[in-house]
């Protein structure tokens, strides 16, 4: 066995990481406060409705939990596809996926209508409900990717127990957006929902917006704590994330190609496709092109060896990936349900209309709340753990371990 | 109760009756059982299955009775906001397309056999008693609002607001989940439910409630002589609710 040469040092206390800290602490008090001021004043405060009844706190919690799956990517390529390039950058991949998970889990905690009665969901089990699986598989996947850290971590445990564990890390990561997309997938009601490429679509999104969500977070702490990240260490992971952009669009694409094909589904693709206003325009304009063509234009015209475009295209990414979850979540919803086919419906319930959404601040600030923690959370794990190398450059040799 | 259903009751589930029957003594006029599923559960008769049926017909455009009544019956009403504002029953008007004819009719919870909002449900708040009546567990509804997302029907509310003079009888809570209930505390008595009885009084008779098990029922007869559908029959959930001269 060759030894690791690979050192790994906290990010130390410079004033710049006092900066971002303090910048991301005063958007987690924001989102806080924005949470006292719905839990005091009801969900009235918000912009959702009996129309909208999931809004932006989940558009940020889905995307921050399918990131997390995703964030495990480069911690997988070392231990389960065998590529050493990715070890040195495994346990920052671990600690982001759990920060990604519990930052998302916090918005969707506060966004309950009873967030005082978590302890009710912690006690009272649905076995029938999808919700209760995730449960169970977000819940698990804390507790396997904390064990994944320790066996890479701890000197005591023996490198071969990395490759098995990583690999249930894995597995069970698969499972969980499974479970995400399902969420959605197993929802008969909706002509937006009930498809089974709900779940293979939300692991393609994983894979490409938990990479995105990586190495944008892997630069920003390269550059607080002055360290050396090597251009062609990014140019790999970008090319890798060209390839799951490009998986993303042709998922969507496969989904929009059954729907179109099904008459009964004709309303809601005109809707998505065509007709849809702000959904139209996000479909389009964010999730297809700035979101997956422009990317993969950026990344196979060859020069994403500069930290700045690469940090362009991660971004344009995790843009259209947010762009894409707000078309899934909000129109879905936004489309009337087909209760009467043949007949135009109307009611003093909004039943046969486009239903109206505009986020309002305190959603947002939540969201964005849930945001700051993942980040907070990771950066405090670099500040006091040993979870970055000191040294990223491209000529530091890694060694197989 | 019929003596069959009095034996599905566990001893867990006469024990919580009591223990919520004790409460009630120390606490009278404020029912603390809302729908707690046990509870609930022990008052319902497996040997029926409750139902609607609702004829077209016979329910004028103009006349909203059933809603009223549901409104004074249960305690909720509009505050003024359209979108957040909760809806037990609604009237639905529908345009024939091709012919152009119209149509009105209320919504409400159908009642299904096999209610999605059931399955979804993380906590076991949506429960569907053995006499076939889907209610929501006010004591552990999280408010997540999947069952909203699931109901083909739209036949959930949310409540987005403080709400204030409750019925003991239909206790309701912000953050919480809330649908028809079949008046189930009227039925649980030997009564129908507030809008049947509204609409009757008002001389339409569109709206039939009764035991969809039994053969001799008004409901199962009416349902034996007259074509009716079920809404969203392609999902096969087998609602409680049926309607007819749609």
């Amino acid at each position: 066995m060759a030894i690791d040469r690979t050192l790994y040092r906290e990010v130390p206390a410079t004033r710049a990481v006092w900066s971002a800290g303090l910048v991301l602490g005063a958007f987690l008090a924001a989102g806080l406060a924005a949470f006292l001021h719905v839990e005091h004043n009801g969900h009235v405060v918000t912009g959702m409705s009996n129309q909208i009844v999931w809004g932006m706190p989940h558009v940020f919690a889905i995307f921050l939990i399918v990131a997390a799956s995703g964030a495990l990517n480069v911690a997988s390529m070392a231990s389960v596809f065998d590529n050493a390039a990715y070890k040195p950058l495994s346990r920052l991949s671990g600690v982001l996926a759990i920060s990604l998970l519990a930052g998302g889990l916090l918005v969707l905690v506060l966004d309950l209508g009873r967030p005082d009665r978590l302890l009710v969901q912690l006690t009272h089990f649905n076995f029938r409900s999808i919700f209760t699986w995730n449960i169970l598989l977000y819940s698990g996947f804390v507790a396997v990717v904390a064990v994944y850290l320790w066996v890479q971590m701890d000197r005591t445990v023996h490198p071969r127990w990395t490759r098995p564990v990583g690999t249930l890390a894995f597995v069970w990561r698969l499972a969980l957006t499974t479970g995400t997309g399902s969420i959605f997938g197993w929802l008969v009601a909706r002509p937006g929902y009930d498809a089974a490429i709900m779940a293979p679509l939300f692991i393609a999104m994983s894979l490409a917006l938990g990479l995105a969500v990586y190495v944008v977070v892997l630069q920003a702490l390269c550059a607080l704590s002055g360290r050396v990240l090597g251009p062609e260490r990014i140019a790999g992971m970008i090319r890798l994330l060209g390839l799951f952009v490009a998986v993303v669009l042709y998922f969507t694409l496969v989904q929009h190609l059954t729907n179109l094909y099904a008459a009964e589904h004709a309303g809601f693709e005109r809707f998505i496709l065509r007709d849809g206003g702000v959904y139209t325009g996000l479909f389009w304009g964010v999730q297809v092109f700035l979101g997956g063509l422009v990317p993969l234009m950026m990344i196979y015209s060859g020069r994403v060896n500069r930290p700045g475009l690469a940090a362009l295209v991660c971004g344009l990414v995790i843009l259209g990936g947010l762009g894409q979850i707000y078309v899934i979540v909000i129109g879905g919803q936004a489309y009337p349900m087909e209760l009467f086919p043949g007949y135009a419906v109307t009611s003093g319930f909004f039943d046969g209309e486009i239903a109206a959404y505009s986020p309002r601040l305190p959603e947002i600030l939540l969201g964005l709340g849930g945001v700051a923690f993942a980040l907070l959370a990771t950066g405090v794990a670099a500040k006091i753990l040993r979870i970055l190398p000191s040294n990223l450059s491209d000529t530091n040799p890694v060694t197989k371990v | 109760m019929s003596c069959g259903a009095k034996k599905d009751v566990s001893r867990r589930d006469f024990l919580r009756s009591g223990a919520a029957l004790a409460t009630m003594q120390l606490a009278p006029g404020v029912t603390l059982m809302a729908f707690g599923g046990s509870e609930a559960q022990a008052a319902a008769d497996a040997g029926k299955r409750w139902g609607l049926l609702i004829d077209a017909s016979k329910c004028a455009p103009d006349c909203n009775a059933c809603i009223t009544a549901c409104q004074d019956e249960n305690g909720w009403k509009g505050s003024g906001h359209a979108e957040t504002d909760v809806q037990w029953i609604r009237k639905v008007t529908l345009k024939d397309k091709s012919s152009g004819r119209e149509t009105s009719l209320p919504v409400m919870c159908q009642h299904c056999e096999s209610p999605p909002c059931v399955d979804v449900c993380p906590t076991g708040a949506s429960f569907k008693r053995k006499d076939g009546i889907v209610l929501v567990d006010k004591h552990i509804c999280i408010g997540c609002r999947y069952c909203m997302m699931a109901c083909p029907f739209k036949a959930r509310s949310f409540v987005h607001e403080p709400v204030t003079n409750q019925k003991t009888h239909a206790p309701r809570g912000i953050g919480t989940v809330e649908s028809c209930t079949l008046c189930v505390h009227r039925v649980d008595a030997g009564r129908i439910p507030a809008c049947v009885e509204a609409c009757a009084a008002a001389g339409h008779g569109a709206m039939v409630f009764g035991d969809l098990l039994d053969p001799d029922s008004d409901i199962s007869r009416r349902l034996a002589e007259y074509p009716s559908v079920a809404l969203r029959p392609d999902l096969d959930l087998n609602p409680g609710v049926r309607y007819r001269e749609i």
